[in-house]
Order: structure tokens, then sequence, then C-alpha cells
């Protein structure tokens, strides 16, 4: 909970982490990669402000501890949703998996959510291993990075027939946000994989399931935007866009924001800090006093306030997962700027 | 080194301020991506590359250095050029391909099936949206309804760099680019927008531009966290 000018805000992080990047993880032989990986984490907490940088050593293995203080404690966060990414090539017990996340966070109940995850090119097992994790861990949402190397298959589309069977098994066991990883890849080498057609398709396919695009398809912002103003259960996952531009770029911070107010509207916009690259603490301060500059270049992007920025901070994110808020959290239903009414018509032509 | 070789490596920085990052648009010497520049005496250039981060996208940074190399290896007085992409993940097989101009897909063997032409005229189309912004915001902001815009021609823009790099790049992908051509064309046809269109391509032509501004000021604040600020 934070509260700032007698105003009380539900903060819900969609989007946080407890891996182990330590050099006890590396698999032999691959430690360039698990090296690399976890520096160039690093490299993207420093466009966070100077006092909230770690050391390396810190960055790579933090404690139990850390994480409950910088998240909970001093972050004002209520319900953490953890995201795994496993790279078990490179990562001997994987870089976060479910159940490193769940371990740590049975310890902590009524604070956690656990998302899993799914490949379709795992077939019948991968189906069997899903049911298990919804059972065990509650799961529901999932993490998926469709652009990924599997045992010489380049990736795979959420609009195949395999990924279909997925997102029918979601369904049915109670799944309902997919989180899409919409960004940068690494393997197979020469693959775009910020293409976000897939997931209009799926979207509109399966009406009852949310889609949350992570990361914005940043930097192709705007083919993202373009699927999203047209695809009501389409969201934007707001990791990154604080963590990176607020404290480090604030004017094209606010540009981006503009631009995702105007296309995707501030009822389908969720906040996550992507803890430990970045500490909640400021970005929550930080975008509870943020504006929308008073100056012509901003002029016709929709403006913020109160009701908005609670919203998407936590309120949104509350529906999605069902989250009970208690009531004095909560704003007034139709308040605010509906979402992205003005680009619709754009798109629509009435 | 001789006042010729000053000169030399001139030109070869000169080179290499016409490779661009083709994502980002902006030339690889504006954006910190050389490292390093030296023409030994006898000509041989040798060139240091480096990215904002260990994994950022080889197919990118192959384009890069095979870009370098070619314009480097083209500079009147440079007997042979090495380019050399430090600090990545993919920097061997990218530098030995580069070096055996081998193309890109033979320089990953089994990791690709796909030359990078495609993907570059992809990026260029962006570019020629973001330029889009660029030169009609101004007129916008003075007056200028959209449809006016539509209605007018390349001739007709006060002259700018922003305007000059439009054309430039709208010729690198076979669009209209002369003083007679609209200003508002479809990026993959080359057709004058329709007069109904002209709201929606002028609102995606900004969010193209914010799209690629952001992810510069992203990867130009990584370069300077992992080379030390101001690098």
């Amino acid at each position: 909970m934070y509260e700032k000018n007698g105003e009380r805000y539900f903060i819900v992080d969609t989007h946080m982490h407890y891996w182990n990047a330590a050099p006890d993880n590396w698999v032999p032989g691959a430690e360039q990669y698990a090296k690399g990986w976890i520096e160039c984490f690093h490299a993207y907490q420093g466009l966070g402000p100077e006092e909230t940088h770690w050391p390396i050593e810190k960055f790579q293995k933090y404690s139990e501890g850390d994480l409950m203080k910088d998240v909970f404690e001093d972050g004002y966060v209520d319900i953490a949703i953890f995201q795994p990414t496993y790279l078990k090539e490179w990562y001997k017990e994987g870089f976060n998996t479910t159940e490193r996340n769940a371990l740590m966070g049975e310890k902590h109940p009524g604070k956690f959510i656990y998302n899993t995850r799914w490949d379709p090119r795992d077939g019948d097992e991968g189906l069997e291993h899903l049911r298990r994790n919804v059972e065990r861990f509650g799961s529901k949402g999932v993490k998926l990075y469709t652009a990924e190397w599997n045992k010489g298959s380049r990736g795979y589309k959420l609009s195949d027939p395999i990924a279909y069977r997925y997102l029918d098994a979601c369904q049915k066991l109670g799944i309902k946000n997919i989180h899409v990883h919409k960004g940068p890849t690494i393997w197979p080498l020469d693959k775009d994989a910020f293409d976000v057609s897939d997931v209009d398709h799926a979207a509109t396919d399966f009406p009852e399931l949310n889609f949350i695009v992570e990361h914005v398809g940043l930097p192709r912002i705007e083919d993202f935007c373009f699927m999203a103003v047209q695809e009501p259960n389409v969201y934007a996952g707001l990791a990154v866009v604080i963590g990176g531009l607020m404290h480090a770029r604030p004017r094209f911070f606010a540009k981006v924001m503009g631009e995702l107010l105007f296309w995707v509207g501030e009822d389908k916009m969720l906040f996550g800090a992507d803890y430990a690259i970045w500490e909640p603490k400021w970005q929550v301060e930080g975008f509870v006093d943020w504006q929308m500059p008073d100056t012509e270049e901003f002029a016709d992007y929709p403006k913020v306030n109160t009701t908005s920025k609670k919203k998407m901070l936590g309120l949104n994110a509350a529906k999605l997962y069902d989250i009970k808020v208690p009531a004095e959290y909560l704003v007034p239903a139709q308040t605010g700027t509906p979402g992205a009414q003005e680009a619709a018509k754009l798109v629509t032509g009435t | 080194m001789t006042a010729t070789d000053t000169g030399v490596v001139g030109a070869v920085e000169a080179a290499l301020g016409t490779v661009r990052d083709p994502e980002l648009d902006e030339p690889i010497t504006a954006l910190g991506f050389v490292a390093s520049c030296a023409v030994s005496p006898d000509g041989k250039a040798r060139i240091r590359l480096r990215l904002p981060t260990y994994f950022c996208a080889p197919n990118f940074a192959f384009l890069m250095v095979a870009d370098a190399y070619d314009a480097v290896a083209g500079t009147p007085g440079v007997r042979s050029a090495e380019v050399v992409l430090e600090d990545h993940f993919a920097a061997d097989p990218i530098n030995a391909g580069v070096a055996a101009q081998a193309g890109f897909v033979r320089s990953f063997d089994g990791e690709a099936v796909a030359e990078l032409a495609e993907l570059r005229a992809a990026f260029l189309r962006k570019a020629v949206m973001a330029g889009t912004d660029l030169v009609c915001r101004p007129l916008l902001a003075a007056g200028t309804t959209p449809q006016d815009l539509r209605g007018m021609v390349l001739a007709d823009m006060p002259p700018s760099a922003e305007l000059t790099r439009l054309r430039q790049r709208r010729a690198e992908l076979g669009l209209p680019a002369g003083d007679d051509a609209p200003v508002l064309i479809d990026p993959v046809t080359g057709e004058r927008v329709a007069a109904e269109a002209v709201p929606l391509h002028l609102r995606r032509a900004r969010v193209t531009r914010t799209g690629i501004e952001a992810n510069t000021s992203i990867c130009s604040g990584m370069l300077g966290f992992r080379y030390g600020e101001g690098s």
C-alpha cells in the first residue's frame, strides 16, 4: 500500500523474479552465456536512480530477506506476481523456475501469485506438467517465450494449432492470463521476435483469456499499439517502460506513456517493477508523482490523474487475477478516461 | 603516423559515419559503437566495434559489422580492412563471417535460415514513417491541416536535414523521393495515402518515431553504463 496526499494506492507488481544467477548455478561450458545474461540485466539496472544500484555479486544472487524488504517492506507492494524464466541451458537449476519461486513464496502466505510456463512443442508431456503445476501452485497465469529455440525448432506462434491446444487447456484449467514476452531474444539468430500478429489471432479466438504483452513490444511499440487497440483482451505490461525510462529518460517516458494511453488506454496498462532489475520503491513513488508534461509536444496525449494511476498500479491487475481489494482503495466504476476510444475510432474509420 | 595517414583515418571515420544501426536509424559513430579506429602507414585499417549489451540482437549486429567492413574497405587509401566486434556473445561467428564475406546464413551454420535483406527493409520502412512525423509535426503545429499535407509534394516542404534524410530512406527502399512525390505515402506501396486514412497514418508515424527514439535512449543508457558515462 502506498499513500500520498491522502490518496491510497493498492499495488500489484505483475512482473517480478527471484533468480539465482551466481556462478554456483552456471552450467559448465555455458559460463559465458550465464555470465553475459546477468550482466546484461545488471546494465538495465543502471537506468534506475544511482542510489538503487547493486554490486554485481548481490545482483547475481540476492536473498529472500532482500526480496521481502525491497518489495513489500520498502516497496509498497501488496501482491507480487512471479513470472518464471527457465534458461536451463545456462543455469543448472534454471534462472528462476516456478518451483524456486514457490519454495520461497510458500513461507509468506498471501503475498505471491505463482505464474508458470509452457511450451507447446513439449506435446502431451508438457500438458501434463502444466496440469501438475496448476494443481500444485494454483497458477492463474503463464509466461511464454514464443521465440525460444527448442530442440531444433525455431520458435512457434501463438496462433499455431499446437499452441491453441495449450490455450484450450489453459481455459479448462482456470488459467486466465497469458503473459507473452515480445522482446529481444537470442536464438534462433535471424528471428525477429517482436512480431505480435500471432497474439492478435489468439486474442480473437480466445476472448475469455487475457493476453498481456510484456515490455509492450519495445522496440516495436507501434505494432503492439496498433494490435492492442483492436483487441479488447490485450493488455500492456509496463515492466521496463517505467524502470527503464522514467528516471533515465523522462521525456521519452512521457511520450511512450502518451502513446500507450492513447492506443491501449489506462484500463489495460499494468505496473510491473521487474524486480530485481529495479526495486519497486522509486518506481511507485515516481509514478504517483508523475504528470504528463504540459507543453505543446505532449498536448494531444491523454492526461493521467489519481484514478488512472490507481488502476495502472494495481486495480487493473487485481481484476485480471481476482484479487480482493479492500474497498478503501477502489475507484468508482466508469471514472477516468475510457480506454483508447479515440484511437479505436481512427482504426475503424467510424 | 604521418600526415597522410591522418587523412586516411579521417576518411575512414567519415565512411563509418555512413553506417547505420538499422533498428535505431542513426550512424554507429554517433551512437558510440566505434570503440577505436586506426590505419597503419601501409594502409591497414583496424576497427573495433562495441554494442550496448552482450546479447544485442545478432542479426542487427551482423549488418552493422558487414556494412562497416564494406564502408572501410571501399575508402581510398585503405589496402586492407579488419573490422572486429568486441564483447558480444556471437562475436566470433560474426567477425569470421564478415571477414570471409560469407553472408549471415553461412556464418551461423544451422542457426539461421534467412538473409537479412527483408529485416533491413522492414526497418527502413519504420524509418520512413518516423521521418514522416519529424518533417510533418512542425507544419501541423504551425497550422497546416492533415488534409493540406496530403495534397503536398516533397518540394513544398521547407528544406531541413530531416527532409533530406527522409528522401534518402525513401530512395533506398525504391519509394518515390523526387520533388513531385507526395509527402504522405504508404511505406510499402509508395501510393499516396487515401484521404480518410490520413489521421491514422500520421498517428502511426508518430508512435513509430516514439518507439525508435525511446529505444535509442535505452541503448545509449546501457552503453554508457557498460563502458562508462559519456563514452
